[in-house]
């Protein structure tokens, strides 16, 4: 029996400014007239409370780019909803965030790219670093929890210490040190981001440290390198089960890269009822349950653990979405992930568009 | 345990599903859907009762309450990141 979804990931734009090459989003960005306008976002947000989403993220690209962020906060929390900000902090001003606060905003992730500012702006493409502080503040200001997120790569594996100390500094509760997952343009600079062996051993015993050290003041929350394990994830607990993502132009996803499995045809909100999207689409049916199995998954005990990984990595390397995740090293395609891991010369960014 | 006398943690809040009919718990990691046993475990994490008082003030709701579950239950909670953990007590 399909339950109804606990959240909702609005990607309210993709316009960004900066330029990650770790970034999850598809290499193909939605562009700014392909956006929902206000009332649809509105209606979306609706729609998802009817169908009884709790908690709403609100991300991109940048959500602080859309102008009418306020009203859709406001809609969001008069609907009872848990609304949270996804963002980088560029224009998170003390006043916007006093404001965002007033209008129900709960909680903020806020993202860092590396520890010191030349790192981070090479890494984010442009002067972003000196924002962190000031967005800092202003959510502490706002009396509003603080959670920093650090994507970590070959890049800046080496500052992973020295990332923990600066969401200390930054007054953080909780620290989520999460290894890039290879999607859109982190998928294309996979080979420039891929940590290598020594960078996650070395990692290991200074995030367990830390864990200790700080317990009960700053949570450290260490999001395994997947390709580097031996077992997938359990990814998004399992397809069209708990959370659904809106992008930018309404299309309506299980997940947020889930327009790379491109045998899929996805619905748009501004066209079908959001429930039912959730209920009867041909996509969101497609990988629930464990009928559309393979093997070796067919047959696997861990089938109900991991849902045999993610659909999206298993269409990407192996070109079709019923296969088991390649990261698995029971899967017979798993060759894809070790050659992938295999160490290369250093290489320069693809920056995101 | 001792002295430990549970509170939600900052950002999380009790509330009410209108579409489930049940009380729910959101915070910053996510949502979790609540029976009424255990809405009532964390209404009345106050940060003032410790677990012994939670424990009977649950007793004269309930029949049958046992503190060892209270206390898992409490655990579960805050392994999820809703209460405060119990070491910081
Ligand atoms: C796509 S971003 C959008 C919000 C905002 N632009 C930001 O970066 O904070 C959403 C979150 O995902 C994280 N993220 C981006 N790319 C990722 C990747 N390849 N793997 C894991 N996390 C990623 C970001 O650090 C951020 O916390
Ligand atoms: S991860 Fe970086 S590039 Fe991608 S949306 Fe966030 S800030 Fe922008
Ligand atoms: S074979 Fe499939 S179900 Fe079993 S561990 Fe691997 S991915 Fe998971």
């Amino acid at each position: 029996m399909t339950q109804p979804p606990l959240g909702l990931l609005a990607e309210l734009t993709h316009r960004c400014p900066l330029h990650c090459p770790y970034c999850s989003n598809p290499v193909e960005l939605v562009v700014r007239d392909r956006e929902l306008t206000t009332d649809q976002w509105r209606s979306v947000l609706t729609q998802a409370r009817e169908l009884g989403v709790l908690q709403v993220h609100l991300s991109g690209g940048e959500p602080l780019a859309r102008r009418d962020l306020p009203e859709l906060v406001s809609h969001a929390s008069s609907l009872g909803c848990y609304v949270n900000l996804v963002t980088s902090g560029l224009g998170l001003t003390e006043e916007r965030m006093a404001d965002l606060a007033a209008r129900g905003i709960e909680h903020v992730q806020l993202s860092v790219q590396a520890a010191d500012p030349a790192r981070a702006d090479l890494i984010a493409g442009t002067r972003a670093a000196k924002h962190k502080r000031a967005a800092a503040n202003a959510v502490r200001a706002a009396g509003l929890p603080l959670t920093v997120n650090a994507v970590l790569h070959r890049g800046n594996h080496d500052q992973v210490g020295a990332i923990i100390d600066l969401a200390e500094e930054l007054g953080a509760d909780r620290l989520e040190l999460a290894n890039t997952q290879f999607y859109g343009w982190a998928l294309r600079n996979r080979a420039a981001l891929m940590p290598t062996k020594a960078q996650l051993a070395a990692a290991e015993p200074i995030v367990r440290a830390a864990r200790r050290r700080l317990a009960g003041r700053l949570e450290v929350i260490y999001v395994l390198a997947d390709y580097q394990e031996s077992y997938p994830k359990p990814c998004m607990h399992g397809w069209g089960a708990r959370q659904l993502t809106v992008a930018p132009d309404g299309a309506v996803l299980p997940c947020p890269s889930a327009t790379v499995i491109n045998t899929l045809e996805f619905e748009n909100a501004t066209r079908r009822p959001l429930a039912e999207i959730w209920y009867e689409s041909p996509s969101f049916n497609a990988f629930r349950g464990e009928d559309w199995m393979r093997e070796p998954c067919r047959s696997c005990e861990r089938r109900s653990v991991d849902f045999g990984g993610c659909r999206c990595q298993a269409f990407m390397l192996t070109g079709a979405a019923e296969n088991a995740d390649p990261v698995c090293a029971l899967s017979p395609h798993h060759g894809l992930v070790e050659d992938a891991v295999q160490p290369v010369a250093e290489l320069p960014f693809v920056m995101r568009g | 345990m001792t002295g430990w006398a549970p509170r939600l943690r900052r950002g999380a809040r009790l509330g009410f599903d209108p579409v489930r009919r049940t009380p729910v718990v959101l915070f910053p990691e996510g949502v979790l859907v609540l029976n009424s046993t255990a809405e009532a475990v964390l209404r009345s994490c106050d940060g003032a009762a410790t677990v012994p008082e939670i424990v009977s003030v649950l007793e004269r709701r309930y029949a049958g309450v046992r503190a060892e579950d209270v206390l898992t239950v409490l655990r579960g909670f805050a392994a999820r990141g809703v209460i405060q953990p119990e070491e910081q007590a």
